[in-house]
């Protein structure tokens, strides 16, 4: 194991964990401001990734691709909200479970019917293609390092819209007091679409981001969305901090655990074995640290005070 | 007599009777089609316990579906090639070993599972049931010995003392009969002591605690039963296809199974019965006209959840009724 | 003068709840002795509810001990706690709303019995849980009733049930957060004559705001204002005190 190597799996880590971010934040928002649990979630994932594939493909732009899956997620995720979000708010957790389920079976049908089973591909644009050294000897992709950089940029400006505008002001008097934001005299219908497409757009640039790196395909979103799950059971659902906190954690211990278990097991199990039991357990191993942390502290590390 | 037991008594008589006149009119597909939709009710059965009596959303099901899949596999092709599994432990084909297995380790897992996920309630109880079959699937998929995501045939379908179970009608008389067992036993349980301070604590948490029943203990029983039928309904499910892959522990497994108990009815006895044809009709009608079935499936769960309040069997048996 | 020498059924001590840098209860100390109904009164927001969930065990206390029939329950769950012998009612019922009374009652019966862990024994057919549920009903006059929903039954009648369920629980001390809510001038007068009566089974703390019920009922009163207990003594006494006259029923003056 080198030095270069070790940092290479922790900017992935980091990496993978900017990406959860971006899915988990819309999603810890949405439960906190609506107290909705969204399955739907990978959805828009998906709608960012086939949108940016598309346009990317039809107009030769990765730029114009990375807008339109932020155009066209927040859409989606608008309309979305106005025709069933909207009738789950009073329901019971099981039937938001279950509509939302419902969206699942008809975006990724409804994907499959528009674009086909076989997956699209998005190239990486040439702006960001090529590697860079990294300290000790190794290489690393530009686009990652893009990829990390625009993440902790989407964190600054959503740490500012929440805690420096009026819009976030208003999503904070959401979460502690639904109430009171009524009787502050703000349309709570609209405040809530605008949350929900706030969301959706995050999910989608998400989703269009990873897809240059993987393949774009139909249930790619819903991976994903059960470790967004880890992560804000981890950072407490609601918290935008535990959120971020909770991604990191995941990202890291994930792509470190893959990397280190195994060479861990190796020390004591012949090669064969090594391979086989390292590579079950570090696909465990996330589920491990959420199991601790819950049983430290049942409802995540920054347990939003009015839950 | 009420109309909801009729509604039952009817269901119990079709699932039976539309096998056997398939079966006399050489139709072996369609007997194959009611055992599925036999085990698929056995498997929502089981959530439905935990579900529709103790409102514990678990999203985590299809782990224990997969387990008792699993179970049944890893079982048989131990018991078809005479190795050993683990510490000179032979392997069987005997279905009656194989459900004891499944529903032992279903309920080992359930009781780790429940253990912690019971602490929480609400959202974090479901996002933590589904993130803990996720890491029974990946585990499943990582494992290379039993197929990793392959998944693990069945050569040859597990025997049963007595009776050929390669016959498809013997094999669906052994699921439906399992089947009517576990209704029965379901039926017991809601009517009994647990069953009230379990449906008791669904609906007043605090009221129960305040009488001296702690919630927690009730629940976790309740989890590791429910995990157990659907075990069993994984061994069979195993057998029907004679094939087990991770396909079985999927999160789509366990919406599935949601969905099952949500279209019969929560808490309705027969509720899972009704919800599992109904779901294999579908199915099987809709898949034969389009390709992309599950976009209709979907439509019509969004109104079913939308507009439809108590499932199928509130439609057709009325409200439901409490003693 | 035995009652007063008795050893206390319910003894807090001491107790201390903070939240944030408000204390809700500031060390208050406060026993029930045998066959005693002990009122606590106070004005809204004094600290009443918070006292009782520490209790009850649905909040835990930051100091101080609760000892009930002299064992430390100050750590005990809510269950815990009702299984030693605490039996409560909710200032806003809280009933199994699907339930029948009867259901209700049997439930605490069968919670009394610590059978809950019966899997095949139908309840409806036991007579075991319905004999001794319906002669709880029928000494509150709700058998009558005993087979309708308890969403169904009358502001009243879910007060009395609530009651219904605690007596089955046959409790070491009665803890009634305002039994008379609600309930008009005929049912208090009822309920205070029922409650004359229920101090032999086991001493009553009873937080009331009902003036009449608390003078007429208590062998003592507390007075909690501010998280904290300015007096403590007969009524008689707890009228005449300057304190509570400025404090609490000065305003109603």
């Amino acid at each position: 194991m080198t030095f270069a190597l070790a940092l290479e799996q922790l900017l992935n880590g980091l990496q993978l964990g900017v990406m959860l971010f971006l899915m988990a934040a819309g999603l810890t928002l949405i439960f906190g401001v609506m107290g909705l649990i969204n399955l739907a979630h990978g959805s828009l994932y998906m709608v960012g990734a086939f949108a940016c594939a598309a346009v990317a493909a039809w107009t030769g732009s990765f730029w114009l691709g990375l807008a339109a899956s932020l155009a066209c997620a927040a859409a989606a995720g608008a309309v979305v909200e106005l025709v069933v979000i909207r009738r789950l708010y009073d329901r019971d957790h099981l039937d938001q479970v279950l509509a939302t389920f419902a969206l699942i079976l008809i975006f990724s049908e409804g994907t499959r019917w528009l674009f086909g089973s076989f997956p699209l591909y998005l190239d990486i644009p040439p702006l960001l293609q090529g590697a860079v050294q990294l300290p000790g000897g190794g290489e690393y992709p530009i686009y990652r390092l893009a990829i990390i950089a625009i993440g902790a940029l989407v964190a600054v400006g959503l740490y500012v819209l929440i805690g420096r505008t009026r819009l976030g002001m208003r999503i904070r008097a959401g979460e502690s007091d639904r109430e009171m934001i009524g009787a502050l005299g703000v349309d709570i219908r609209t405040l809530y679409t605008v949350v929900f497409a706030l969301g959706s757009a995050l999910a989608g640039l998400s989703g269009a981001l990873v897809g240059a790196t993987q393949s774009v395909q139909v249930g790619m979103g819903e991976p994903i969305l059960i470790l967004c799950f880890v992560v804000i059971v981890i950072g407490g659902i609601g918290s935008i901090k535990g959120a971020l906190l909770g991604a990191l954690l995941v990202g890291i211990c994930d792509t470190m655990g893959r990397f280190l278990l195994p060479q861990l097991i190796a020390l004591l199990l012949p090669p064969a074995q090594a391979g086989m039991v390292g590579g079950a357990v570090s696909s465990m191993l996330i589920y491990v640290v959420m199991a601790l942390v819950l049983a430290v502290k049942p409802r995540g590390l920054f347990p939003p005070a009015h839950v | 007599m009420t109309r909801e037991n009729l509604v039952n008594i009817l269901l119990a008589v079709a699932l039976l009777a539309a096998p056997l006149a398939a079966n006399a009119l050489g139709q072996a597909f369609y007997v194959t089609l009611a055992t599925r939709i036999a085990i698929l009710a056995l498997a929502a059965l089981g959530l439905n316990l935990a579900l529709g009596l103790g409102g514990l959303v678990s999203f985590g099901h299809a782990a224990f579906f997969g387990i008792g899949g699993y179970a049944a596999g890893i079982l048989a092709a131990h018991g078809f090639s005479g190795e050993p599994i683990l510490f000179g432990l032979p392997g069987t084909v005997q279905m009656p070993v194989i459900w004891l297995v499944a529903v032992f380790t279903a309920a080992v897992v359930a009781l780790l599972i429940g253990a912690i996920s019971l602490r929480t309630s609400g959202v974090y109880f479901i996002m933590i049931t589904l993130a803990f079959a996720q890491m029974v699937y990946y585990f499943a998929v990582s494992w290379p010995a039993y197929g990793g995501e392959d998944g693990l045939s069945v050569l040859v379908r597990n025997q049963f003392p007595g009776l050929n179970t390669m016959v498809p009608l013997n094999f669906f008389l052994i699921c439906y009969v399992i089947l009517l067992v576990a209704i029965a036993l379901f039926a017991l349980i809601r009517a009994s002591r647990f069953g009230a301070a379990l449906q008791a604590a669904r609906q007043n948490e605090i009221r129960v605690a305040t009488i001296g029943i702690g919630p927690f203990r009730i629940r976790l029983t309740a989890f590791v039963l429910s995990a157990t039928i659907t075990a069993l309904a994984g061994a069979l499910y195993a057998d029907l296809n004679r094939f087990v892959s991770p396909s079985m522990l999927s999160w789509h497994m366990s919406g599935e199974l949601i969905v099952l108990v949500i279209l019969g009815g929560v808490g309705r006895l027969f509720g899972p019965v009704a919800g599992a044809a109904l779901y294999v009709a579908f199915e099987f009608a809709l898949g034969s006209l389009t390709e992309y079935w599950q976009f209709v499936l979907g439509l019509i769960l969004l109104g079913t959840v939308l507009f439809v309040r108590g499932g199928l069997l509130g439609l057709f048996a009325g409200k439901a009724r409490h003693g | 003068m035995d009652k007063v020498m008795a050893e206390p059924v319910l003894q807090i001590n001491e107790l201390v709840k903070n939240f944030g840098a408000l204390r809700a209860t500031d060390g208050v100390t406060l026993d029930l002795r045998p066959g005693e109904i002990h009122a606590l009164i106070g004005p809204n927001g004094a600290g009443k509810s918070t006292l009782i969930h520490q209790i009850c065990g649905t909040l835990r206390q930051d100091s101080g001990t609760i000892r009930l029939a002299g064992v430390d329950i100050g750590a005990l769950s809510t269950a815990d706690r009702a299984r030693r012998g605490l039996g409560r009612t909710f200032q806003v019922s809280s009933l199994v709303s699907e339930f029948s009374a009867l259901r209700n009652v049997m439930l605490a019966v069968q919670a009394k019995q610590a059978t809950s862990f019966g899997f095949f024994r139908p309840v409806m057919r036991d007579v075991s849980l319905i004999e001794p549920a319906m002669a709880i009903l029928e000494r509150l006059g709700l058998a009558h009733r005993a087979r309708l929903p308890a969403a169904e039954l009358s502001h009243g009648e879910r007060r009395q049930l609530e009651i219904a369920i605690t007596l089955a629980l046959q409790p070491k001390a009665f803890l009634l957060d305002e039994p008379m809510a609600g309930m008009g001038l005929e049912g208090s007068k009822a309920l205070t004559l029922f409650l004359d009566g229920l101090r032999q089974e086991a001493p009553i703390l009873l937080v009331e705001h009902d003036m009449d019920a608390v003078f007429t009922l208590a062998d003592r009163v507390s007075v909690l204002v501010y998280g904290r207990i300015i007096a403590t003594g007969t009524a008689g006494e707890i009228r005449r005190d300057p304190a509570v006259r400025t404090a609490y029923l000065g305003d109603r003056a």
